[in-house]
């Protein structure tokens, strides 16, 4: 694993981190188009807590993170952010709740008429009208986490997949939310680019113990989380030392045909004896 | 294989309508309400309106020629050639002017706003906006309507100046008529409701480009080809809605001031 750039200081601590509270909660969800796509997903998400979303294309875990943020309403069932129910609220409502929750969507989303200095602002930007000297150095710092700092001028046109991923790590970060989606973060991209990808989102949980869902359809991004942490002293990820009891507060969550079939840990899920996670892992 | 069903289809359509009206009553009421996006006003200001006045100019400039050509023959059989410039002068301040006008900008802009929202539809740009709790109908949609509203407003200025600049040329050139007799006539025909009747359609014909160029682009499905087709039928439907609501609209302001 190669090594990232000094960090800033930590997240003094959330009340949210510290207390324990679900951050996200689906209570029997349901939501289908022109057929049935989640059928009964509950879940909940404990603040602090890293769960990594797995299942086959179409088993809608990029919908459960589009639910979570209230871009979509479910046909049924109740989802609650951070203390509020997003699925009964109005759209004019839920502007102010997305504010505290950061997402990295599969295809980056960057505004491509924006620089790369314009898009990691952008939700300073709204406040200000403008990006301030305050702005700029905040924007430098996001970057520097993902080691971008020398893009700030550049158009997303301009970067490779992987740094407009990066780009849109920063983006999510920037404000420090207190909830992180990753849609296949490392969707797409070569080994290398994923794996620094991988040891940007561990940097994140473990520095500053964001919780977060996560989708991924690859099992060795997934494992890394689970069995890598952050050592601030060597200033790069590391594996948990054999029989070392530290927990990386990263579990895994699988669908199938709409429905969760597995929740738990790495060692819970490699020893799960269901036909279907055997077959998933193998 | 799919079979077609009439009841699908009328309420497929019954729903594009109310989402066209909601999308278009927000873009209203988000006027009144914070966050203002002033610059962004500006900037679609600067790009519908400057950036519409080449072919206004060249729209208007040539349609008031070609009037005072097409209607001197039949003026001049009546002896009348002398109403030329009042004959211009009606007809481009309370009609062409500001329809032409509209026409040429929502082939210019509605085209533009439904490809632009629409590119951003399909790569998820306005999802990440709602994403980061900023509302695309504040954001987006609001400053176009402004911008076009209060630019066609003076784009229909001055297609109507020079759309009686061109009659003008057109009758002092070939036809022989006296200037200040052309202007005299142009000026005093019109009455109030004229002006009024010409100064009120443009601010409808943008409020209509802009939310039909911006529902299309926020609708747009199916990536590059799904934007090519909401470009399309934004034009279309911004062009057929301005010539139907120029008539009904027209009646209306024909009723009110008694002609």
């Amino acid at each position: 694993m190669m090594s990232t750039p000094s960090l800033p200081a930590e997240r003094s601590d959330d009340p949210a981190v510290r207390d324990g509270q679900p951050v996200i909660e689906f209570d029997h969800v349901a939501l289908g188009f022109d057929q049935p796509v989640l059928e009964d997903i509950s879940f909940k998400l404990p603040s602090g807590e890293t769960k990594i979303l797995m299942g086959v294309a179409g088993t809608g875990k990029t919908l459960t993170l589009k639910l979570a943020l209230g871009l979509l309403k479910p046909d049924s069932g109740r989802i609650e952010v951070l203390g509020e129910e997003v699925s009964s609220m109005r759209e004019q409502d839920l502007f102010s709740l997305r504010r505290q929750i950061g997402m990295v969507f599969q295809e980056s989303a960057l505004f491509d008429s924006l620089t790369v200095e314009e898009n990691v602002a952008y939700r300073l930007i709204e406040e200000t009208g403008h990006v301030t000297d305050e702005i700029h150095a905040r924007v430098l710092e996001a970057l520097r986490f993902v080691e971008l700092e020398h893009t700030v001028r550049l158009f997303p046109a301009e970067l490779s997949g992987g740094m407009r991923r990066r780009v849109a790590i920063a983006r999510a970060i920037i404000t420090q939310p207190k909830v992180l989606l990753y849609d296949s973060p490392t969707g797409g991209l070569d080994p290398v680019t994923s794996d620094r990808i991988i040891e940007l989102i561990v940097k994140q949980r473990d520095v500053y113990q964001t919780s977060s869902l996560m989708v991924t359809h690859r099992l060795q991004d997934a494992f890394t989380m689970a069995s890598h942490y952050f050592d601030r002293e060597q200033n790069k990820m590391v594996p948990v030392a054999d029989g070392a009891t530290r927990d990386v507060h990263t579990k895994f969550l699988m669908y199938r045909d709409g429905k969760v079939i597995f929740e738990g840990t790495a060692t819970e899920l490699l020893q799960d004896n269901d036909d279907y996670v055997r077959e998933y892992l193998s | 294989m799919p079979t077609f069903s009439l009841t699908d289809l009328v309420k497929e359509q019954l729903l594009a309508v109310q989402d066209y009206s909601l999308l278009a009553g927000r873009s209203i009421g988000n006027v009144f309400t914070r966050p203002r996006y002033v610059a962004d006003t500006l900037l679609q200001a600067d790009m519908i309106g400057v950036g519409s006045l080449p072919i206004v100019v060249l729209t208007g400039f040539f349609t008031g020629a070609v009037l005072a050509l097409q209607t001197s023959s039949t003026l001049q059989q009546f002896g009348s050639l002398s109403l030329t410039g009042q004959l211009v002068s009606l007809s481009m301040v309370r009609e062409l002017g500001p329809v032409l006008t509209g026409l040429m900008v929502a082939g210019r802009n509605s085209s533009g706003m439904a490809s632009e929202l629409g590119s951003m539809e399909v790569t998820e740009q306005i999802d990440a906006m709602r994403a980061m709790g900023v509302d695309p109908s504040k954001k987006l949609v609001t400053p176009r309507v402004v911008a076009t509203v209060v630019m066609l407003f003076f784009l229909s200025i001055i297609s109507d100046l020079v759309g009686l600049a061109g009659g003008f040329m057109i009758s002092y050139l070939l036809l022989g008529l006296d200037a200040n007799q052309y202007w005299t006539t142009a000026y005093q025909s019109l009455r109030f409701g004229d002006v009024f009747m010409g100064l009120t359609k443009p601010m409808l014909f943008g409020y209509i480009i802009a939310t039909i160029g911006c529902y299309y682009g926020l609708s747009a499905k199916g990536g590059t080809q799904g934007v090519g087709r909401a470009t399309t039928q934004a034009v279309v439907a911004a062009s057929v809605l301005i010539l139907v609501s120029d008539f009904f609209l027209t009646r209306l302001l024909m009723g009110f001031f008694h002609y």
